[in-house]
């Protein structure tokens, strides 16, 4: 009994190994200077790997969120009134706030000035896989060009940064957090808009802390607990996304600048939703009509 | 065929598992490093060619989602493959502390290419920092992941030769 037409070519180890090394070679040195591989493998990969890894995530969540109900409903019952008692005040707050805004926007609006801090818009999007290694902190979110994501966007959770895209496939994308040893955020502390640099750093990772370093601190006006946010200077990150708060603060050897480390604003252990903000530095247009009916409102309500 | 389908799935199992289940904080932050179980155990008792290819394939599927040039961790995971396959001659189905061995070897050496290669080439020189909190505690949680998946593979491979056996009894 012959097997029809089956030539079985063996390759010995140790060619096959010398083979495929200088395939990795050449994948690795193509790669590291244009990508034209990393589309084509990134789209196919995504499009087996993803949808598990959503499955696996929402099903992860999900019962992780069902333990822990059970166990915490009487805690979560007295939170619940006080946190109904703490909304009514915020909100009688937040009306009088606004009123405030309306005017600071009109006679913004008198000086010809741009709105500072606007509303960004933003997009909502699930982590649904994270770096495999302990020496990197990116994560993969699952929304991608098709639902409008596009390059060095800015990725926010709660009211803090968290990172911003670094590739976008067809329906997710991959996001560097601000924590990574790699990433850099042109940074300025709130009060005095002086400015520093951000920058993440593994070696503090265990006491959740961040490094900021280039502070020139005029008249020593920047200190402990202070907010740092994006600053205006920076060219892949929109101005005023609160970061982090200082949480110590020293003076260089060249006594020219201040450096220290940042506690951040989002715990990055448990991110679980993020907000993507739609629009990247280079083409983020001013909402020029929301200040128009604004400043209809006022007129009207005078 | 029916070998290197499983071998996929079960790559890509492993992936899937190491990104969410394991990405969380479970193990305080830590995550351990199925996928080098998976290479370093599929070339300990398959021998070298498959230990490499596993390799490649674990590599690709770990490249194509991290943020560096694709080709790095292929190269890394082929070569550890291939390195655990020339041990093939020691395996023997009850004793456990050679592969321990093999797996602690592998995931060290894993953590000091990426510590030597991306860390200490841009000027970060905290080596015991390093060490002591990150590549300490990923060994240890890796050598307890594969306490628990070395029965299992070992019962996949008992698999695969009995088919292998059966197949070259209906020849002749």
């Amino acid at each position: 009994m012959r097997k029809r037409g089956f030539i079985r070519i063996t390759i010995p180890s140790k060619y096959l190994l010398l083979m495929l090394t200088l395939v990795c070679a050449i994948v690795l040195s193509v790669s590291f200077t244009t990508d034209i591989f990393s589309k084509p493998l990134n789209n196919f990969v995504g499009f087996i790997v993803t949808p598990f890894q959503q499955g696996v995530s929402f099903v992860g969540t999900y019962l992780s969120d069902r333990g822990e109900e059970l166990v915490q409903i009487k805690a979560l019952l007295e939170e619940n009134a006080k946190l109904k008692e703490q909304v009514n005040q915020l909100t009688t707050e937040n009306n009088s706030l606004q009123q405030e805004k309306y005017e600071l926007n009109n006679l913004r609006q008198l000086y010809k000035l741009d709105e500072q801090y606007p509303d960004y818009e933003k997009v909502g999007a699930r982590v649904i896989g994270k770096d495999p290694g302990n020496w990197f902190h990116t994560f993969v979110i699952d929304k991608g060009s098709e639902d409008g994501i596009k390059l060095d966007m800015n990725v926010m959770a709660g009211s803090g940064l968290v990172g911003r895209v670094v590739y976008v496939g067809p329906n997710w994308s991959k996001v560097i957090s601000i924590i990574d040893d790699k990433s850099n955020v042109s940074a300025m502390a709130l009060s005095t808009s002086d400015t520093m640099i951000v920058s993440g750093n593994l070696e503090y990772m265990k006491d959740g802390m961040i490094t900021f370093s280039q502070l020139i601190n005029t008249d020593e006006n920047v200190k402990e607990g202070d907010k740092i946010v994006t600053s205006s200077i920076s060219d892949k990150y929109l101005p005023g996304i609160l970061i982090g708060y200082i949480s110590s603060i020293k003076p260089d050897s060249n006594n020219l600048t201040y450096s220290g480390m940042l506690l951040p604003a989002v715990d990055f252990a448990h991110i679980e939703e993020v907000l993507v903000i739609i629009g990247n530095k280079q083409s983020t247009t001013i909402t020029t009509t929301q200040t128009d009916s604004l400043s209809k409102e006022t007129v009207s309500g005078n | 065929m029916k070998r290197s389908a499983i071998i996929l799935c079960f790559i890509i199992f492993a992936y899937i598992l190491q990104t969410t289940v394991f990405g969380g904080e479970l193990f305080g932050g830590i995550k351990p490093n199925l996928l080098i179980v998976i290479v370093s155990m599929l070339g300990f008792m398959r021998g070298r060619k498959t230990g490499l290819v596993v390799g490649f394939l674990s590599g690709l599927i770990v490249d194509i989602f991290s943020m560096e040039a694709i080709g790095f961790y292929m190269l890394f995971f082929m070569y550890i493959g291939f390195l655990n396959g020339l041990f093939h001659r020691h395996f023997f189905r009850e004793n456990i502390k050679l592969p321990l061995l093999l797996i602690i070897a592998s995931d060290f050496i894993l953590n000091l290419a990426i510590f030597g290669l991306f860390f200490l080439l841009r000027g970060r020189f905290g080596f015991v920092n390093y060490l002591t909190n990150i590549m300490i505690p990923e060994i240890c949680y890796t050598v307890l992941v594969a306490l628990f998946l070395y029965p299992l593979l070992l019962i996949v491979n008992h698999q695969f030769d009995s088919d292998e056996k059966r197949r070259a009894g209906k020849l002749v």
